[in-house]
């Protein structure tokens, strides 16, 4: 039994303007861009392949509250319910009437929350962590070139010379590694 | 392109004939060579200030407090003066990468990530302080709400100095975090770049395998600005918490309600002095000219001008209070005609003179806009921001409510000898990472040199572009 091999056909750019002008006709086409390798964020992009947008933020406002309900429980547990005193002429009667003097602390609590665990949840959704293998085909796309992955497995011929025409510099083959 | 479209009114922020790979060999440069004469001149002084520091932070908590010049009037003098000269310089970094973002203000991409491993450095120096203040460093851990031995004795959350543990390692961890995260693609880039086998492990394991994936760029955007947004009100809460020490307490001088503001206006225009100061030596050093141009350094001096009248407005504000109140109290306060002409007169004069007048030459255009002089006042902004809290602290508690009890305060050499150890350390940390780490956030630097550099201006004057 003979599986069709999936192809991947890297065509290198060499500027963004390029590269924006590049994803426009390869769509046009009807091709379906499999991934893009980038130095740096390239205004436009997000519009062009129609990335949706990251839900990333709303995450950050769920773990931000969390923080400021865990500095609510810590401060009313430790002052007013585990051991309750009279602090500098400041009696703890109910948290509602300490809570001015805890302001300070469920704010810190809020963002150092909202700030630890989202970026938590990025290096884990984007697969970041000590020593992963560099996720980029090609060293040069973090210093001055743009990478189009597509995939195939079909001929590469057609993707090849739309390629080109689309402005790729260089434009090299690989088999998929099964 | 018209996307890049500036008015060309603006002056270039990235100078020469710079394409990207330009900026990506510029910036790995001081990693890829070897270090200069200079360099080692400079770290081996640091790392002698750090050794004597070290000596006397071990003597300091072996012998006991009483080897410094405090007294039981002046209880918080040297060590406390430091600490918020340093949390006050670890303002800036923050502020450029997260206020400036927010403003979407380009001019930061230059300096966000020299500035910010400023903070972070600086805020190491100010948190050795508390603790060693402590004489049981070995007990730090006691500050933190964990059951413990003593039948769950809490630490107390109404107390300002709780609130400033609480601050202080928020703003630390999140301004890590923060860093950390937007060097992840410059690692990569050094990762990419490396051909020696030790240099491509050490910036794999800390690239994270960065591959920057077109997604993985959208989601980098969206944490920047959000932590940008939860890293703006937490900069200025640093110094507010910090001034509540302060100002929550019944000391004449500190029992003040202006102190939230102004605190957080001086530790903006300190910390911008001493990124002019860093950036002076390592713009020259790195050979960094065509990335950090008299446009940025124009932009910081104009900061420094706006926060430094915040600070004087204050300052007058509380001179004048002083001395139409009539208290003769108040007359011992940190500002009043008793502190200008009494035993402290050379710190009150110091201040002023530092402080006040001479930033007022910033007024002038091509002051602010030269690199000599930029970094000649930064220098006298950061001596006079020390003074300023050496003020705050000294001369309030100096004269307290009980005249029999009224004392001066001199520095033990243990006291200087700490203080020049956390200069020491800081220069080292700030050394090394000029050797190791990509010192410009080239990633982002690259989505401006279509808009912002002098070789594209040109370009689209030239093409008679709008």
């Amino acid at each position: 039994m003979s599986k069709a091999t999936t192809k991947i056909v890297y065509g290198i750019y060499d500027d963004d303007d390029v590269l924006l002008e590049g994803i426009k006709s390869l769509q046009n086409k009807g091709i379906k861009i499999h991934e893009i390798y980038i130095p740096f964020p390239v205004h436009g992009l997000d519009k062009a392949l129609g990335l949706k947008e990251t839900r990333i933020s709303k995450l950050a406002f769920a773990y931000g509250l969390f923080g400021t309900t865990l500095a609510t429980a810590l401060t009313w547990y430790t002052m007013n319910h585990d051991w309750p005193q009279d602090i500098g002429g400041k009696p703890a009667f109910a948290w509602y009437m300490n809570m001015p003097a805890f302001v300070p602390i469920i704010f810190e609590l809020t963002i150092f929350c909202a700030a630890h665990f989202m970026c938590i949840t990025y290096l884990i959704r984007c697969r970041l962590f000590p020593s992963a293998q560099p996720q980029n085909p090609d060293p040069r796309t973090t210093d001055d070139k743009f990478l189009i992955e597509l995939r195939t497995e079909q001929n590469t011929d057609d993707l090849i010379s739309s390629l080109k025409k689309s402005g790729a510099m260089e434009i090299t083959i690989k088999e998929l590694a099964s | 392109m018209s996307d890049h479209y500036e008015a060309p009114i603006r002056e270039a922020l990235i100078l020469g004939d710079k394409t990207y790979h330009d900026i990506t060999k510029d910036v790995a440069r001081p990693v890829e060579t070897k270090a200069g004469k200079l360099w080692w001149i400079a770290f081996l002084i640091a790392l002698s200030a750090l050794v004597w520091g070290v000596g006397c932070i071990f003597y300091t908590i072996g012998t006991g407090i009483g080897v410094w010049g405090l007294n039981r009037t002046v209880n918080w003098a040297w060590d406390i003066t430091n600490f918020v000269w340093w949390v006050g310089i670890g303002h800036a970094g923050t502020l450029i990468s997260a206020v400036l973002l927010l403003f979407r203000q380009k001019w930061r991409l230059s300096i966000n990530r020299s500035a910010e491993a400023m903070t972070i450095f600086a805020v190491v120096q100010a948190g050795l302080f508390p603790i060693i203040h402590m004489g049981r460093p070995w007990d730090a851990y006691w500050v933190l709400p964990i059951p413990n031995q003593f039948g769950t004795l809490w630490p107390n959350f109404n107390s300002p100095l709780l609130w400033d543990v609480f601050a202080i390692s928020t703003y630390f961890s999140v301004s890590t975090v923060f860093w950390f995260m937007g060097l992840i693609p410059d690692f990569a880039m050094i990762r990419d770049r490396a051909t020696k086998p030790i240099q491509k492990k050490i910036y794999s394991i800390l690239s994270f395998g960065w591959g920057g994936k077109a997604k993985h760029w959208q989601r980098f955007e969206e944490i920047s600005l959000v932590l940008a947004g939860l890293c703006t009100p937490l900069v200025f809460s640093v110094h507010t918490i910090v001034s509540f020490d302060f100002a929550t307490s019944v000391i004449k001088g500190w029992h003040s309600t202006i102190f939230p503001p102004y605190f957080v206006a001086g530790a903006i225009f300190s910390g911008f002095a001493m990124v002019q100061t860093l950036l002076g030596i390592a713009r020259k050093v790195l050979h960094l000219e065509d990335y950090i141009t008299r446009k940025h350094i124009e932009y910081m001096n104009i900061v420094i001008v706006v926060t430094g009248g915040m600070v004087a407005v204050a300052y007058i504000s509380e001179f004048i209070l002083a001395w139409y109140s009539g208290s003769p109290f108040e007359d011992f306060t940190y500002f009043s005609p008793g502190a200008a002409t009494g035993p402290f007169w050379w710190a009150f004069w110091a201040l002023i003179i530092c402080n006040v007048l001479i930033p007022q030459a910033l007024w002038f255009k091509p002051v602010r806009r030269s690199f000599f002089w930029s970094y000649v006042i930064s220098i006298f902004i950061n001596i006079g921001m020390w003074f300023e809290r050496f003020d705050i602290i000294v001369l309030n508690l100096s004269h307290d409510y009980l005249p029999s009890s009224w004392t001066g305060f001199l520095p033990s050499f243990v006291d200087i000898g700490i203080f020049i150890g956390t200069n020491g350390f800081f220069f080292v940390l700030y050394l090394l990472y000029a050797r190791t780490f990509p010192v410009i956030a080239q990633a982002e630097l690259k989505t401006i040199l279509k808009s912002s550099s002098e070789k594209h201006k040109k370009l689209r004057d030239e093409q008679g572009h709008h």
